[in-house]
C-alpha cells in the first residue's frame, strides 16, 4: 500500500451543542484523488476547515506526511458538553494557524470564490508565492532579492500558461468569467507549492461542459504537479469520473467509504443522498 | 518590465522638476516666506499621510494612533537636539533637564559644524522613528487582534495614554512636562524637507511594490484567503503597524522641526483625524493621492483660504462672515462632501503613472 | 477615606452623566455597528445651546429648546451623513462620523470664535451648593444618578414593551432580516439617534452645570469615555453601558483624588485596551463570531 499523506483521526467538531463533524476518520494516500460528498449541511466544509487549521477540532488529531499537525481535546465548558467519542484519548493541544498549515504543504480553494479583488490575475498568483519567500522585509524593500523575485515571476508566468490564464494575466481577477475565476483560484493554490490540494466545490455553479473541462483539468494538474487531491463536490459526474475513493458524510457522520462503484451501489448512500439528488 | 521602465522615467522627470522648483523657490524667497512654510508643512503632512495610508489603505488596518507615534517622534527630536547651552532656559522648571547632551553638537565634535549638525538632526529623527516603531512592536501584539472599529478606538486610546505620560510632571526632566520644548534646530531650506520626506516616501513605495507589500494588500482584500495562502496574519499586520509607526515617528520629528515648539497637548486625536481626512481626500490606497491631497490641503488652509479668516476673500470684504474659523468650517464642509459623494477621493486607489497610462491606452483604442 | 469621599460622590455623578452619553453610543452601535464619533460633539453642542438659551430666555423655555435642538441635530446627522452610506463598507461610515465630528467642532469654533462660552446662568436649584456627608457640592451631584437611573428605567421599559422598542431589538439582532420582515429600518435608526441625542442633551445640561464654561472640544473627552464605558459594559447592552459608565466615573474621580489627575483620562483608555484584549465582549455583551 502506498504512503499516507493525510490522516484524519477521530475528529469531532462540536459548536455549542451541535455536532457538525462526528468522529471523522479518513486516510488519503499520496497521488490519490479522494472526494468527500454528502448532502448540504453534512459537515464537509467544516471538515475542510478543521484540516486546514481554520477551526480547531473539539477532539481528535490530524496527521500530515507522517507528522501530527493538529490535535485537541475538549476543554473548559466543552468538557461537560462534549457529546462525541474518544473523549480522554487526546491530551495535547496542537493548533497551527491556517497559514502554517499551508506552508507545511496544503493549499485550498473556497466554496464561495475568495480572490483578492483589487489585484490582477498575475498578482493573485504571485502573492500566493509569498509564503515561499525567503528574503526578509529589508532585502525585499531594497530590492536585494531580485533573483528570487524574478524566479517567482517566471514561475507564476509558467503556471498561468499551464492553466490557460496567461492571456488574461493583467486583467483584474474579478473581471474574469466565473469558470476562469475558479480556475484562477486553483492556480493560486498551486502557487503555494502544495503536496495536497483541497478543493471546496470546484464545480459549483458550472454548466456540464465547464464541469467536464474541470474534471480533465484536475486530473491533469494532479499528474503534472505530482499532487494529491482532496475535494468536496456535488456534481456526481465529476466525482464518479475522477475520484479513486469517496467518503460520504451525513449529519456529521461517515456513512460510507469506498470506490465510486461501491458508493454508487451502497444502499445507505442512496437513501441519504444519491437517490434524492440524482435528477438535480 | 516595460511598464516599470515607464514608471521610472516618469518618476525621474517628476523628481527633477520638483527639486528644481524647490531649489529655485529657496533661492528666491526668504526662509520665513509663506511659500517656504507651506512647502515644508505640506511635505511633512505628505509623509505622515503616506505612512497612515500604508496601514489604513494598503493593509486595511483602521488605526487611529498616528498622533501618538508622531508625539514620540517629535519629543525624541526635541529632547535630543536642543543645544546644551539653551537647556537651562527650556527646562527652567526642571533644573535644566536630565539630558546633558545634544546630538547635533555631539556629531559636530568629530564631523565638523555643518555636516555634524545635519547628521545629528537626522540621527535624532531616526531615533524618534525607532522609538515609535518599538512602541508599535510592544502594543501591536494585543491590539492588532482586534477587528476594524475596535482597533480604531484602541489605537486612539493608546495615543491618549501616551499623551498623558508625556505631560506627566515626573517625566519633566526629559519631556519638560506640560511646558514647551523649543530652541532646537531646523532645516532652513524647503528643499531639505523635500529630499528627506521624498526619500522616506520612496522607501514606502518600494516596500508596497515588494512581495511584502503585495502580502499587505492581500490581507486588506481578503484576510481569510490571505491566511489560507500561507500569509501569517499576525506577523504581517504587526510588520505593517511597526513600519507605518516608524515613518509616523520621523514625520512627527519633522513636524516638530517645522513648528519650532513641541507641546504634548497639540498631539490630540484631532490631529489624527486631520491626517485621516487628507488620506481620504487623496484616495485610500493611493500614495500619490495622499501627497497631492497634503499639498492641496496645506496650501489652501495655510495660504489660499487665509482670507476666509481675516475679512477679505477674493476681493469681497465681509468681516462679519469671514472671521476667525470660517476657513476651517468651509474646509470641513468640503471634506464632508468628498466623504459622502466622492468616496474614492482624488485618485481612488490609482497612482499618477496609472492615470497617464490609462489616457494613452484610451488614445490607442478609442473604440474600447 | 474621608478625603476620598467627595471624589466618590463626584464619581457617581460623573458616572451618571457618562451613562447618559454612553447609551447613545451603545444603541447606535447595536443597530448600525458604527462608532458614532460625532456623539461627543452633539453633547458639546447641547452644552453650547444651553449656555446661549439660558442667558436669552426663561428656563422653562430654554431647557426644552436645548432638548429639541439636540434631538434635531442627532436626527439630521444620521439622515445626512450616515443614511447615504448604508450599503458602503463600515470604514466609510466611520470616516463619515469622524468628518461630522470635525465639521461640528469647526462650526462651533466659527460661531464661538474659539472662546469657551462661560455658563452665565446656571440652571437653578440643581446648581445650588449643598452639604453632603460633610462635603460641599452642588445639588446636581445628587440629582444626576437618580435622574439617570430613572431615565434608563423608562428607556428599558420602552424597549421591552413598545412596538418601536421591539423593532429596535429586532434590528439590533439582525439588520437584514428585520428589514425583510417589514420593519421600517430607517425610522428605527432615526429613533435610535433621537433617543441617544435626547439623553446626551440631558447629560450635557447636568455635566456643564458643574463646569464654568463650554469649549468646542469639551465634548471630545466625555464622548470618548462614554464610548469606553459602552465597550466596557458590552457594546449593545444598555445596562452594560450604565454599569460601565458608573465604574469609569468612580475610578476616574478616585484617581484624581489620589493625586494623579494627569492619568485620569489615560486610565480610561488603559481600561479599554485591557477589556478589549481580555474580554472584547465586555461585561454584558453577546459573543459575535465571524463566518468563514
Amino acid at each position: 500500500m502506498s504512503e499516507t499523506i493525510l490522516k484524519v483521526e477521530n475528529v469531532t467538531m462540536q459548536f455549542g451543542g451541535v455536532v457538525a463533524v462526528d468522529n471523522l476518520n479518513l486516510e488519503i494516500n499520496k497521488g490519490e484523488i479522494v472526494a468527500l460528498i454528502g448532502p448540504n449541511g453534512a459537515g464537509k466544509t467544516t471538515a475542510f476547515n478543521v484540516v486546514t487549521g481554520v477551526y480547531q477540532p473539539t477532539n481528535g488529531a490530524v496527521w500530515f506526511q507522517g507528522e501530527k499537525i493538529i490535535e485537541n481535546h475538549p476543554q473548559g465548558k466543552m468538557k461537560s458538553q462534549y457529546k462525541g467519542q474518544h473523549a480522554g484519548e487526546y491530551a495535547h493541544v496542537l493548533a497551527p494557524t491556517p497559514d502554517k498549515v499551508t506552508r507545511l504543504g496544503m493549499a485550498r480553494t473556497f466554496q464561495n470564490i475568495r480572490l483578492w479583488k483589487s489585484q490582477t490575475v498575475f498578482d493573485n498568483v504571485l502573492i500566493a508565492k509569498h509564503c515561499r519567500t525567503t528574503s526578509n522585509v529589508f532585502s525585499a524593500t531594497f530590492r536585494l532579492n531580485r533573483k528570487e523575485e524574478a524566479a517567482q515571476r517566471a514561475n507564476v508566468q509558467e503556471l498561468l500558461e499551464t492553466v490557460g490564464l496567461a492571456d488574461v494575466k493583467d486583467e483584474l481577477a474579478t473581471s474574469l468569467p466565473y469558470g476562469k475565476q475558479r480556475r484562477l483560484e486553483i492556480a493560486r493554490a498551486l502557487a503555494a507549492e502544495p503536496q495536497l490540494l483541497l478543493l471546496d466545490e470546484p464545480a459549483a455553479g458550472m454548466n456540464p461542459q465547464e464541469t467536464e473541462e474541470l474534471t480533465a483539468f484536475i486530473g491533469d494538474i494532479r499528474d503534472r504537479f505530482h499532487l494529491t487531491v482532496f475535494l468536496i463536490e456535488h456534481h456526481m459526474n465529476l466525482v464518479m469520473n475522477i475520484s479513486e475513493r469517496i467518503y460520504v458524510l451525513d449529519f456529521g457522520k461517515t456513512i460510507a467509504h469506498g470506490t465510486p462503484a461501491e458508493i454508487q451501489s451502497n444502499k445507505r448512500v442512496i437513501d441519504a443522498y444519491l437517490g434524492v439528488t440524482e435528477d438535480a | 518590465m516595460k511598464k516599470q521602465n515607464q514608471n521610472l522615467v516618469f518618476l525621474a522627470v517628476l523628481l527633477v522638476v520638483i527639486l528644481g522648483a524647490s531649489i529655485a523657490v529657496d533661492a528666491a524667497l526668504p526662509s520665513y516666506h509663506i511659500a517656504i512654510k507651506v512647502i515644508k508643512k505640506a511635505t511633512v503632512y505628505a509623509l505622515v499621510a503616506v505612512s497612515m495610508n500604508l496601514l489604513n489603505g494598503f493593509t486595511g488596518l483602521f488605526s487611529l494612533g498616528q498622533a501618538g507615534f508622531m508625539l514620540l517622534g517629535a519629543f525624541s527630536y526635541g529632547v535630543l537636539t536642543i543645544p546644551v547651552d539653551k537647556r537651562a532656559g527650556v527646562y527652567q522648571y526642571f533644573d535644566g533637564g536630565a539630558i546633558k547632551f545634544s546630538l547635533p553638537e555631539v556629531f559636530a565634535g568629530f564631523l565638523g559644524d555643518s555636516l555634524g549638525s545635519v547628521v545629528g538632526m537626522l540621527a535624532a529623527l531616526l531615533v524618534g522613528g525607532l522609538l515609535a516603531a518599538l512602541m508599535a512592536w510592544l502594543i501591536g501584539l494585543p491590539v492588532l487582534r482586534l477587528k476594524s472599529d475596535y482597533l480604531a478606538i484602541a489605537t486612539l486610546g493608546f495615543a491618549e495614554i501616551l499623551r498623558a505620560f508625556f505631560q506627566w510632571n515626573a517625566l519633566g526632566p526629559i519631556t519638560n512636562g506640560s511646558n514647551l520644548l523649543k530652541s532646537y534646530p531646523d532645516f532652513a531650506h524647503a528643499t531639505s524637507y523635500i529630499i528627506l520626506a521624498g526619500a522616506l516616501v520612496a522607501l514606502i513605495l518600494l516596500l508596497i511594490n515588494s512581495t511584502y507589500g503585495r502580502a499587505f494588500k492581500a490581507i486588506r482584500d481578503d484576510e481569510v484567503a490571505a491566511e489560507a495562502m500561507g500569509i501569517n496574519l499576525a506577523k504581517h499586520k504587526r510588520m505593517a503597524f511597526i513600519i507605518s509607526s516608524f515613518f509616523a515617528g520621523v514625520g512627527g520629528g519633522m513636524l516638530a522641526m517645522y513648528n519650532g515648539t513641541i507641546a504634548a497637548a497639540s498631539f490630540k486625536s484631532t490631529m489624527t483625524y486631520e491626517i485621516l481626512l487628507i488620506v481620504v481626500i487623496g484616495g485610500i490606497g493611493s500614495i500619490s493621492g495622499s501627497i497631492i491631497a497634503s499639498f492641496l490641503y496645506i496650501f489652501s488652509s495655510e495660504w489660499l483660504l487665509r482670507g476666509l479668516d481675516s475679512g477679505v476673500f477674493l476681493g469681497i470684504e465681509a468681516p462679519g462672515v469671514f472671521k476667525n474659523g470660517f476657513r476651517m468650517a468651509v474646509f470641513s464642509v468640503i471634506i464632508m462632501v468628498i466623504v459622502l459623494f466622492f468616496r474614492k477621493g482624488l485618485m481612488g486607489d490609482k497612482e499618477l503613472p496609472d492615470l497617464l497610462r490609462l489616457r494613452s491606452r484610451r488614445k490607442e483604442a478609442p473604440s474600447k | 477615606m474621608g478625603q476620598l469621599l467627595p471624589y466618590l460622590i463626584n464619581g457617581v455623578s460623573v458616572g451618571g452623566q457618562y451613562a447618559l452619553i454612553a447609551i447613545g453610543y451603545t444603541l447606535v452601535y447595536g443597530i448600525l455597528r458604527l462608532i458614532n464619533f460625532a456623539h461627543g460633539d452633539v453633547f458639546m453642542v447641547a452644552g453650547l445651546v444651553m449656555v446661549y438659551a439660558t442667558s436669552a430666555m426663561p428656563m422653562y423655555l430654554a431647557l426644552p429648546l436645548v432638548l429639541v435642538i439636540t434631538v434635531l441635530l442627532g436626527f439630521t446627522i444620521e439622515r445626512v451623513a450616515y443614511k447615504p452610506l448604508r450599503t458602503a463598507p463600515r470604514m466609510s461610515v466611520m470616516i463619515s462620523a469622524i468628518g461630522v465630528s470635525y465639521l461640528i467642532q469647526n462650526l462651533a469654533f466659527y460661531f464661538t470664535g474659539g472662546i469657551p462660552q462661560p455658563v452665565t446662568t446656571p440652571i437653578p436649584w440643581i446648581s445650588e451648593n449643598i452639604s453632603l456627608l460633610g462635603a460641599s457640592t452642588k445639588r446636581v451631584t445628587l440629582v444626576t444618578p437618580v435622574l439617570t437611573i430613572l431615565l434608563v428605567l423608562v428607556l428599558v421599559y420602552l424597549i421591552n414593551h413598545t412596538r418601536m422598542g421591539m423593532a429596535m431589538r429586532a434590528a439590533a439582532k439582525d439588520f437584514e432580516t428585520a428589514q425583510l420582515m417589514g420593519i421600517k429600518i430607517n425610522s428605527v435608526i432615526s429613533m435610535t439617534f433621537v433617543i441617544g441625542s435626547f439623553l446626551a442633551a440631558v447629560g450635557s445640561m447636568l455635566y456643564f452645570t458643574n463646569y464654568p464654561s463650554v469649549g468646542i472640544t469639551s465634548g471630545g473627552m466625555p464622548g470618548l469615555k462614554a464610548f469606553v464605558a459602552a465597550v466596557f459594559g458590552g457594546i449593545g447592552s444598555i445596562p452594560g453601558a450604565v454599569v460601565g459608565a458608573f465604574i469609569i466615573g468612580l475610578c476616574e474621580e478616585v484617581i484624581k483624588g489620589l493625586g494623579y489627575t494627569t492619568f485620569s483620562d489615560a486610565f480610561t483608555f488603559a481600561l479599554l485596551i485591557v477589556v478589549l484584549c481580555v474580554k472584547p465582549t465586555g461585561l454584558f455583551g453577546e459573543k459575535v463570531t465571524d463566518k468563514v
